[in-house]
Formats: C-alpha cells, structure tokens, sequence
C-alpha cells in the first residue's frame, strides 16, 4: 500500500569524490526512483548542491532523508515538498520541420517563451526554460510535429523571499 | 611526528600510530609492501599481528574493539585481500563498532584498467561502511586518518576504510603531518537531552504501572550502565536486553530479564508483552526483538532513545522519542524521575521467572547448557565471552548471564559465522589479564579455523569450546520445525577431531563426551595457562533452542516447550 508521490529535495555536500555514488546508494537500496537530479556548484568553493526529485512514499523518504543527512559528505538535505519555492527546468527539444510548418512550431515556441537556438532546411532545436508543468504543456503541442530528440536538465529549485534553500 | 623526509607509507603508520592505535591486523600483498616496510623503518609502536585470513583479521579487530572500547586497525593487500575483509566490515557495521580497515590499491594510474589485484574496494564496500576513502595524494594522508578516526569513534562508531594505491605510498610526503580535520557535514556530537521531552517521560513513567527497560547496544557504547542501574533501581522496573545490548545492566540483578527476543527468556518476552511503558535505550528494535512490529508494545507507552536520528521511527512508531546519548539522557531523567507504584508489576514478574524459567533436562545426552552453565559456575562468570552464530550462540546468550560492558562480543545484526574464535583473539589482544572464552558451534568454527595458529603465535590463553553437534544446528531446528523436518544442507559430516587440530598446531586439545566429564575437562581447560586450548564438546546433536518466537510471529507467539520427539515425522531421505 504505498501512497507515493513526486518529492523535490535540495542536498548540500562536501564536494568530495564518491558523494553523488553514496547518495545514489541510500535511494536505490530503497526502493526510490530518482526522476531527475543536479548537481552544480554553489557560492562556496568546496560545497556543491544537488537537487533531487524522486517518486516514492513520504514515510520511506523520511528515512532516507535521514539516511542521507548521516552520510558523513552530507552537509543538509531537506524536502522542499509543498514549500513555496521556485522550481524550474530547461528542456532543449529537436523537431524535424520543414519550411511549411515552420511557422506554426515558432508561434508555439513564441507562445512558451522558448527560443530556437538551431535551425537547418530539415530540422529545428528548440530551448524552452521554466516550470515542468509549462514544458510538458509545449511538448504536448510539439507532438503533432515530428519530435526527434529531447532534453531536460532536472529541475533546480529555490527557496522565496529570504528563506535559505 | 617531527621527521619531515617521510615517504606516503611511513606517513600512514606514524599517522595511524599518533591516533593510539596498538594493534594492526592483516595480512601483506604487493599493494602493501611499502606500508609493511614501514612498519620496520619507522620503528612504530604498533604491533602488527599476522592472520591466516583477512576476514579473521577484522573480527580481530572488532573483537579487540567491542572488548576494550577502543579501535583496532586492520592492514590488507588490494583485490582478494580487500574483498576478504568485506564480512569483517559488514559485521562490524550494522553493530556499530569502531574499526579501520587500510586496504592497499592498484597505482592510481592503473584503477579502472583491471591491473593485477585491483579491486574496486571503495566502491564495493559503500553501504558497509561508516565513511571511506580512496586517497589521491600523499599529502592528504595525516588529514585522512585523523578524519577516520573520528568518524570511526564519534557518534554512532562503526568502520572506515582507506584504501591506498601503491603510488600513493610510495610518493614522498611534503604536507603537513598536523593538517587540520575537514568534515563540514559530521556532526556527531549527540543533541543535549531535551529538557520537556526528558519530563514527559518522567511524567509516562510516573503513570505507567507495568515499566520495562529495554537496552541496546548504545548503552554499552555510550556507557550508560552505571545510570541505567540507578534508574531501574530508582523506579523499581525490570530491565530487558538485546542480544547485543547484555552487560549493559547486570544480568545477575534481580532486576534483569536477560535476553529478550526470538530466543528470548520467557518471562522478558512476556513481560515486554503485558509492559505498558517500554523505555528502549539504545536499541534499534530490531525485528528479531520486535516478532511482528505493529504486534510489539500495541497498549503501551513506546520510548525510544536514540543517538541516531535515522532509527528513529524505522520499525515503528514511538509515542515518545528521544534524540541523544543514552548517558547522558539517563542521567538527565534520573534527576527527575519519581516513584512509580510497581509493586505489584515486579510480584508478577517474579512469579513468571518462577513459572517460566530456563530450563533443560540434564538426562538424555550432553546439553550445549550444560557446559554454559558449568563454565559459568567454574568462572564466577569473571570472562570475556565471544560467541559464534547458531544453536550454541543463543543457549551462550540465555544461561551466561553477563554482568559487565564489553564483556560480551556477539555478531548480532549480521549473525556471521566464523566471528567467535578471531573475535576472542582480538579481544584477548586487549585484555590480556582477562579470561577470554570462545563459544563456536562445528560449523561456525570452521570458517575461521587457521586463525587458531595466530593464538597459538601469540601464546594467547583463550579456551576456544566448540559445541559438536555435528549439525549445522540452527539451520537444522529450522527445518525439523518448520520443514517436516528434511534435513537439507545440514549434516556437518567430516568433521575434523577438533582436539587434534589443536594438537597439530602443537596446543592443548581436550575432548568432553559425558556430563560426568565437563567439570573435570573444564576445570582442566581454566587452569592451562601457556596458549590456546580448543575443548571439542560432543554434544546432543538434534537439540533445538527454546523459548523461539517463530519468524514472522510476534512475541505473544513464542513457544516454549519442544513437542515431543516421539511424533516426529521421518527424516525424508530415509523414507525411499
Ligand atoms: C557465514 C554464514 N553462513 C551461513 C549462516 C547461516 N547459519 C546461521 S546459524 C547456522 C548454523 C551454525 O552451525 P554451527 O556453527 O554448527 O552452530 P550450531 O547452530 O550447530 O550451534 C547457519 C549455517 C550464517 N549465519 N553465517
Ligand atoms: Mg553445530
């Protein structure tokens, strides 16, 4: 009976060899599926920041938050689940369009905010950024067109206002 | 440390010894021959004690840890050395004891192009260790041991590992040999006990008419012992025990239950029944202490106190929880814990001890008990006891009643065989005035058999008993009780005489087959002081450990009595 659902979880680690391996360890031991992760540098040298979205149920992610906290490279992970933060992705997406639907794959471009960042006589790259929900409703749109590649980079969140992420 | 002209090898063994370290066990490789030569040009203190095998060497260890307090370290080659300590390390892990494991490596050149003897080690042993460590640069040495002797010993101890390409060792050293440790993410120092939460079991305890006292492994390793006697004395409760958590409270107080759990006492399993207060200090509720867990404590008041953030709320769910060491919160609760009225809880326990006791019939054949029993008499039960797993670990655990910390050394959560004999070495190593006795079944015994030389080597005076039963005995009450009893993959036939291996190894052997006999042989065993001696005991074969709460039951499903043999089906295999 497992109630699960999507979770977003920003850690902060020591930027030491063999983290992200021992992370990747407690989620999988259980049962986790990690959706999309990244990890990136932050305003300390030393300190990267990794931000993980995960399906699972929340009494499983308990421990494993826990489980992850004791790691000894672990420096804070918390669930940003429900908070108000600022969560976005980038997606970069390759359609094959010809001249004559061009056009309607710009609008639909235009109308997401996303930009074309490549183009040749058979073939479009499109760079979207912004809330997943956003995304996924332009990719929908894409559909119909013939989608060949796609790209997401995860998600990145931030806490609002002046609360520390 | 004052030299500076150090190679990364010699650097290591000055580092490990300015962490006090007095023992190192292992066996060397090519990928450690410079760290052995450095055992020798830097005229270190540490003595280094050749194994037989690696495993061996860090039950060694863990021995030595769980019987002193202190960490031990372990020195392997790369490849099959390192993968060999892999049992070593789990064991250790899950019971958190402090141990550091140096592995030697493949040149950092060479890793990930399958050189001669390379074993990913560092990556293999990530969800058994505490904290480990695949050194880059020489320089980093001082800093990296200092860091793994903290991790190791801090908080909740457990194992960390250091592996060491040979590059690495061989290098020169040009760094600082005081660097500074760099751990922005450890924070072991446990939380002071909440002062609210600290009352609110005071005011639990005050309500509770039937209080139990449930200790763990944290009370051994924080110490806690002392606070523990004087609680349970102050409030008049029973104190009960995992399988690893005995010594914690006196087992020869009137107020202890011993063991509780899958072979539990009786009167532990039911008083942890009828209880409505359970106060768990230091024990992760393991399920075989649990049965089923939302079957465990269902009316009661569930404290947990716990240095671990993580175990709490694992297997079930607390009313109360308390983050911290378990000293220091029972020091904390003593200063305000009243008087609950348990008069008539501790007349009922009493009369379950009177009505549930252990017992066994001393008719039919030697009894693994008996010879717990008159070891235990012989000694005062003045010894440090290491068991192996099986059948003879949990009669060891029932009828040895432990009254001291760190004199008990049991591998609990991994149950690994072949622990016992390396673990009464180590242990031995570090109490060498201590009496150290080993209690092994036939099987368990021959997994880490050749380490028998080392004791001999060391001429250390360990009483190493094997109880023969011929059986892998555990696996065998198993089967008989769950399996109709076919025997499957369980007669242990072949067996070597265990008194002549140790006559081979030129030390004392001693064979006991009658009752009539076990006080003489045992008496004889005590008195022999110039090595090791094995006692081969020939015991009753087909014997099974009870009380048991089967598997999967919860603690009011415990069976008490053997169904009579009489009914007993015939085994499979002689049916054709
Ligand atoms: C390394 C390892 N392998 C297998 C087991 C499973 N196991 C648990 S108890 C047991 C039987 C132990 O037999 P023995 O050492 O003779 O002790 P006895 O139960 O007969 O007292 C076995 C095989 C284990 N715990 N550890
Ligand atoms: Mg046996």
């Amino acid at each position: 009976m497992q109630n699960n659902f999507t979770h977003t979880l920003s850690v902060v680690v020591a930027n030491k060899p063999g983290v992200l391996a021992r992370i990747a360890h407690v989620f999988a031991r259980r049962g986790f599926n990690i959706d999309s992760l990244v990890v990136s540098s932050s305003m300390e040298g030393n300190v990267s920041r990794m931000t993980i979205t995960a399906l699972g149920d929340p009494a499983n992610l308990y421990q494993i938050i826990e489980q992850v906290k004791k790691l000894v490279d672990v420096i804070h992970c918390t669930d940003h689940t429900g908070e108000d933060v600022v969560v976005k992705e980038m997606a970069l997406v390759k359609v094959h369009v010809g001249p004559a639907a061009r056009t309607e794959v710009l609008q639909v471009a235009d109308h997401f905010g996303a930009e074309s960042v490549d183009m040749t006589e058979s073939s479009m790259i499109l760079m979207a950024v912004g809330d997943s929900d956003k995304l996924e409703a332009m990719l929908k749109l894409l559909r119909k067109f013939k989608v060949v590649e796609l790209c997401r980079t995860g998600k990145v969140l931030m806490a609002r206002g002046e609360l520390p992420t | 440390m004052t030299k500076t002209s150090w190679d990364g090898a010699q650097i290591l063994v000055k580092s490990l010894e300015a962490q006090g370290i007095e023992y190192m066990f292992g066996i060397p490789g090519g990928a450690t021959i410079p760290i052995f030569d450095a055992l020798v040009t830097t005229g270190t203190k540490i003595k280094f004690v050749l194994t037989r095998h690696e495993q061996a060497a860090t039950h060694m260890a863990d021995g030595y840890a769980r019987a002193t307090g202190r960490p031990a370290a372990v020195l392997v080659t790369s490849g099959p050395g390192a993968t060999n300590t892999v049992t070593g390390i789990m064991t250790a892990h899950i019971d958190s004891v402090p141990m550091i494991v140096v592995s030697g490596q493949a040149a950092t050149h060479m890793l990930g192009k399958d050189a001669f003897q390379e074993a990913d080690i560092y990556g293999m042993t990530m969800p058994i260790v505490k904290h480990s460590y695949l050194i880059h640069d020489t320089n980093h040495i001082p800093r990296i041991v200092r860091e793994a002797f903290h991790i190791a010993t801090t908080g909740r101890p457990g194992p960390v590992l250091i592996d060491v390409p040979k590059d690495i060792s061989m290098a020169p050293f040009v760094g600082d040999p005081l660097a500074a440790m760099e751990l922005p993410g450890y924070n072991p120092e446990a939380p002071a006990p909440d002062p609210a939460t600290i009352q609110a079991i005071a005011d639990a305890l005050l309500r509770a008419r039937k209080p139990i006292i449930l200790i763990g492994h944290g009370v051994i390793i924080s110490d806690a012992c002392t606070a523990i006697r004087t609680l349970a004395e102050k409030i008049h409760a029973p104190v009960t025990s995992t399988l690893l958590g005995k010594g914690g409270f006196p087992e020869s107080h009137a107020l202890s239950l011993g063991m509780l759990g899958m072979h539990g006492t009786a009167y532990a399993n039911k008083a942890m029944v009828e209880a409505d207060l359970i106060l768990n200090f230091g024990s992760r509720f393991d399920d075989r202490i649990l049965g089923v867990p939302a079957r465990f404590g269902r009316d009661a008041v569930k404290i947990h106190v716990d240095i671990d953030p993580a175990e709490i709320g694992k297997m079930l769910k607390p009313e109360i929880v308390c983050l911290g060491d378990a000293r220091q919160v029972a020091e904390a609760l003593l200063k305000v814990v009243g008087n609950p009225d348990t008069g008539a809880w501790i007349k009922h326990i009493n009369a379950l001890k009177k009505d549930f006791p252990l017992h066994y019939r001393r008719t039919g054949g030697l009894k693994m008990q008996h010879i717990i029993e008159e070891l235990y008499t012989l000694t005062g039960g003045k010894a440090v006891v290491a068991t192996d797993v099986g059948q003879h670990q949990m009669w060891t655990a029932q009828y040895w009643k432990v009254d001291r910390r760190n004199d008990w050394l049991s591998s609990g959560g991994a149950g690994t065989m072949g622990f016992g004999l390396p673990a009464a070495i180590g242990a031995q190593f570090g109490r060498r005035k201590d009496l150290v006795v080993s209690v092994s079944g036939d099987g368990g015994f021959q997994m880490t058999m050749p380490d028998f030389a080392t004791a001999c080597n060391h001429k250390l005076p360990i009483k190493a008993i094997v109880l023969n039963n011929s059986y892998l005995g555990m696996v065998r009450q198993w089967q008989e009780l769950f399996y109709a009893d076919r025997k499957s993959g369980v007669d242990l036939e072949g067996n070597p005489d265990f008194a002549k291996i140790a006559e081979a190894y030129g030390a004392l052997g001693l064979r006991i087959k009658r009752a009539a006999d076990v006080r003489k042989v045992l008496t004889r065993a005590l008195e022999y002081d110039s090595g090791p001696c094995i006692i081969d005991v020939q015991v009753h074969k087909e014997q099974n450990v009870f009380p048991m709460v089967p598997a999967g039951k919860a603690l009011e499903d415990m069976i008490l009595e053997p169904r009579p043999r009489r009914g007993r089906p015939p085994v499979a295999a002689r049916k054709k």
